[in-house]
């Protein structure tokens, strides 16, 4: 039998995940075998999973869907026209008329890459996208994973290196780690709602250049878990940075369907490029990522997301076309229809608009209403959320409780995160997932929730959070 | 964007990409599906061929070649996508407490939330329990079962564990001559050497022990074979392995410490007259202690082949036996990195639960999986009978699996011209069967063949109709071909 130390180095190397997920599933079995505790069911608010709690699918999204699975329902009469008029333009673009077929080309089926090449070229006020530089996958980390790959190095040689933010998005830690690139942080400004500072930026690729190779630079607007959303300004110069210190942009614009801070607005990376001019336009390498796992629609199940290439080399760009890459067949048709939305006049737009709506204005008001309970507690202070799903709060604990986790080995985000699982049966992040691995803890939170729901979970965390502090065990 | 020259571009840093990315051969395939589109454009417009529309055959896919998907598995997607549907009478019951049971499995009632790393786990234990119906009672363990986005990407996550790419001499893994190309890609991208093994076609593509032994012996020095991947039923070639060879493998595997890596998403496929499909757990179970507990093997199946056919969900699993718990961690973390689809996973569920004889969908059920089956039998009647009545074209006989394999005989004057047209000879002659009678096959270049030997593949699971189309167009273009080139 194989052992332990024959097993590839690299993966050897991929971080230990936290795993409170597993003690969220062992809590749920006991409760399921009938053991008392003092709630029903584990609520898990620690990644955006909408459906989990609750919220809604999007119901044109799922008529269509449904209709594009098991295309007799066409003949049923209590369907909306525009459904099935949707849902006869998706079957057409695939092959055989089936959802079951294979993509004819291995980044997508080439109608929905052109449909979302149009959607991204009126988003962008005009410039011009490319379905060619388009590219599906099974969501958008897999995508980032695509391009992390063709960066980085073989091992043996000098280590790639990508620049992240601190706090980052907490699945990217392992991404990096199963690519063998080293993640090098560059700190957000906490004090200033999470904003980026340049001169960090800078000492961060010093400190890189010493350790690795870095290649890239990793973006995250509207920020997870920050919430930060990002002025013109800023953009213009991190794109500047990454021109003038050759690196390739990666930037995931997952939550750009959900800015609410006031006065801010989503602009997306590519947009802020081509407004520079050519100089930068026809320069800069870059990789926007955006996915079906949206705070609106929400579909994180359907495992869907796509990029947007900008001046890769053809010669290199080639090689992301991977023939095991081949991309499922459903959430293309709803990155489509996400495209290409119901229009003033068809029969489900209203009911769609009201059902977007409302999902933006119950995420606004989340993010609002816990934000103030939050900041409210003692040994608590969270910035305010500007966009995206997520709020991140930082912990001030005793040090009662910093030594307690010592002793468990553990750090006191994690302690911290276990405790309230345990005693409320809500998950939460710690914040060292996300990269705070020193004294600065932190917890992630996922607003986006039915209110009722984010409501308890809030009165629950608020009553365990002030008897933790006032408990020095 | 702008036409600047590459070299002005600001970061060069892409053009340094890792050589085993760089290496990684690109697929004859790309040439010919370019050119595929093409005509297809050019036919929208009204260019006039001697034929109205491709058939493509080049994939395993049978729903583009025109096979109608299974209603009841559709039914069941459907009602979990918009729960709304199972209101009233449009369901039947069946498939309504399927899709019901199902999204009770599903985090908040619906398929559009992450599931947990390994699948979900009534899924899991529902393929646990048909892996143990299909062995004949061989005890399967849920948790040694992970549902993953296709059987490929599974294969792909394993050999991340034992290929090794920095040790000197760098990993080598056995494959097939000939072997589906994705896999041959993947190792090259991991940085590992392929050794193969070849397959010998005049006996129906049999494996020999001897082979295994010399390709071994041909590694020596030059890479440390971890692995030996088999294909069972073939991919391209279809042939079903027999229990004894499958023992001889076994023992193989067993001698040389090799990793046992079993592909076998063809299992539903088979449907030669003396064939039958056993998995390789099966008899690796029945050989007895002490290979039974040692023998480390991966077996891969997926919803994409078969009767359902459902590629476009991306949906497989993999079973591991005798691994060490310690590596299984390791494991464990790769497949975290990405989920099965909730709605391949339902899929899934369906492949390892169809209806059964009383449900109220069985009789449809029946109906079209017997349908299917009978084509399938047919058209491996039909493309046997009139390949080998083609001269210079041969085809072994076909056991199972999806495709045709067949064998054929270019003249020096054909190969000449491949040359000129920079192309290889098989891929040559699958251009000009586009071009020329609209129908795309797969070059055997892609697969690997003894030099000098050039084969084409084809899907065999379409409609009998379409097939015998095929074949029609194949034999005129062929007989056309042999004269040109004489």
């Amino acid at each position: 039998m194989r052992s332990v130390l024959e097993v590839n180095r690299r993966v050897r190397g991929i971080r230990d995940p936290v795993n409170l997920q597993s003690l969220a599933a062992q809590i749920s079995q006991q409760i399921a075998q009938g053991e008392q505790k003092a709630f029903t069911k584990v609520i898990d608010l620690s990644s955006c999973d909408p459906h989990r709690t609750g919220m809604q699918p999007i119901s044109f999204v799922r008529q269509v869907l449904s209709m594009c699975c098991y295309p007799e329902l066409l003949k049923e009469e209590s369907f909306p026209l525009d459904v099935k008029q949707k849902t006869q333009k998706l079957l057409e673009a695939c092959n055989g008329g089936s959802i079951g077929s294979y993509s004819s080309s291995t980044a997508g089926l080439p109608p929905i890459r052109r449909s979302v090449a149009e959607f991204l070229t009126r988003r962008d006020g005009g410039i011009n996208s490319n379905p060619e530089d388009i590219i599906f996958s099974s969501g958008s980390q897999k995508t980032l994973a695509m391009m992390i790959r063709l960066l980085s190095h073989e091992d043996g040689q000098t280590q790639t290196g990508v620049l992240a933010p601190l706090p980052c998005p907490h699945t990217l830690p392992m991404l990096l780690d199963e690519r063998g690139v080293k993640l090098v942080p560059y700190r957000l400004l906490e004090n200033r709602g999470w904003a980026l500072d340049l001169e960090e930026l800078h000492r961060a690729l010093m400190t890189a250049r010493r350790q690795c190779d870095p290649r890239a630079i990793y973006i995250s607007n509207p920020g997870n878990p920050t919430g930060h959303v990002q002025d013109r300004e800023t953009i213009e110069k991190i794109i500047h940075f990454a021109a003038s210190e050759r690196l390739v942009l990666l930037v995931e614009e997952v939550y750009q369907d959900s800015v609410f801070g006031q006065d801010k607005e989503f602009l997306s990376y590519k947009k802020v490029l081509f407004e520079m001019g050519v100089s930068y336009s026809e320069k800069v390498e870059m990789a926007s990522f955006h996915s079906i796992s949206t705070a609106i629609m929400g579909e994180c199940g359907l495992r869907g997301g796509y990029m947007e290439l900008i001046n890769l080399d053809p010669a290199v760009k080639k090689f992301l076309f991977h023939p095991s890459c081949s991309p499922s067949i459903l959430p293309q048709l709803a990155m489509e229809i996400m495209a290409n939305p119901p229009a003033p006049g068809d029969a489900s737009y209203e009911k769609f608009t009201q059902e977007v709506l409302l999902r933006a204005e119950t995420l606004s008001q989340n993010a609002g209403r816990a934000c103030k309970l939050l900041n409210a507690l003692p040994g608590m202070s969270c910035q305010p959320a500007m966009g995206g799903v997520f709020l991140y709060p930082r912990l001030h604990l005793p040090a009662e409780i910093i030594e307690e986790a010592k002793k468990l080995q553990l750090s006191a985000d994690v302690l911290y995160c276990q405790r309230l699982l345990e005693e409320e049966g809500i998950c939460l992040g710690p914040g060292c997932e996300n990269g705070h691995n020193d004294e600065n803890f932190h917890i992630r939170l996922c607003v986006l929730a039915p209110p009722a729901v984010l409501e308890d979970v809030l009165t629950r965390l608020c009553s365990f959070h002030r008897h933790l502090l006032n408990r020095p065990d | 964007m702008g036409a600047s020259s590459t070299s002005e571009r600001l970061t060069t840093a892409l053009q340094e990409i890792s050589s085993n990315v760089r290496n990684m051969k690109q697929m004859e395939y790309f040439v010919l599906c370019r050119r595929t589109n093409q005509i297809k454009e050019e036919l929208r417009q009204g260019v006039r061929k001697s034929y109205r529309e491709v058939i493509d055959v080049s994939w395993g896919d049978p729903h583009r070649a025109g096979v109608k998907p299974l209603s009841f598995v559709r039914q069941v997607l459907a009602a979990c996508l918009y729960p709304q549907l199972m209101d009233g009478d449009k369901l039947m019951g069946d498939v309504k407490e399927r899709a019901q049971r199902l999204l009770r499995t599903c985090a908040g009632g619906s398929v559009g939330s992450y599931s947990d790393i390994a699948g979900i786990p009534q899924i899991v234990q529902s393929v646990s329990e048909y892996i143990v119906r299909r062995d004949g009672g061989v005890p399967c363990h849920p948790k040694n079962i992970y549902i993953t986005p296709g059987s490929q990407w599974a294969l792909t996550n394993i050999l991340k564990v034992l290929v090794n790419s920095e040790a000197s001499p760098r990993t080598g893994v056995l494959i097939p001559v000939p072997c589906h190309s994705t896999t041959i890609i993947s190792l090259t991208a991991l940085g590992a050497v392929a050794v193969p093994y070849y397959l010998r076609e005049e006996r129906s593509w049999a494996l020999e022990v001897e082979e295994l032994q010399r390709a071994l012996e041909s590694a020596k020095g030059v890479c440390n074979p971890v692995a030996l991947y088999i294909i069972n039923p073939g991919n391209p070639a279809g042939y079903v392995q027999s229990r004894k060879c499958m023992q001889e493998v076994i023992r193989f595997a067993a001698e040389k410490k090799l990793f046992l890596l079993a592909d076998e998403v063809y299992q539903d496929c088979v449907y030669g007259k003396e064939s039958e499909f056993v998995s390789y757990k099966r008899v690796l179970a029945e050989i007895g202690a002490p290979l039974s507990d040692t023998v480390e093997l991966a077996s891969f199946h997926t919803a994409s082949k078969g009767l359902m056919g459902e590629c476009g969900l991306r949906a497989g699993y993999v079973e591991l036996v005798n691994l060490d718990p310690a590596v299984m961690k390791y494991i464990h973390k790769l497949f975290s990195t990405n989920t099965c689809p909730v709605l391949g996973q339902i899929a899934l569920d369906v492949m390892v639960n169809p209806p059964q004889p009383g449900d109220p969908s069985y009789p449809l059920y029946l109906k079209e999986t017997q349908h299917i089956r009978a084509s399938l039998a047919e058209n491996v009647r039909r493309v046997e009978e009139v390949i080998n009545s083609i001269p210079s074209f041969s085809c072994q006989s076909l056991e199972g699996g999806a495709f045709a394999f067949p064998r054929v005989f270019l003249q020096p004057k054909a190969i000449e011209r491949a040359k000129e047209a920079g192309l290889q000879p098989d891929t040559f002659y699958c251009m000009r069967l586009l071009e020329e009678a609209g129908v795309l096959f797969s070059p055997g270049t892609e697969y690997g063949q003894k030099e000098g030997t050039y084969h084409i593949r084809f899907c065999i699971m379409t409609p009998t109709d379409t097939m015998e189309e095929i074949l029609k167009r194949l034999s005129t273009f062929h007989k056309q071909f042999m004269k040109e080139f004489s």
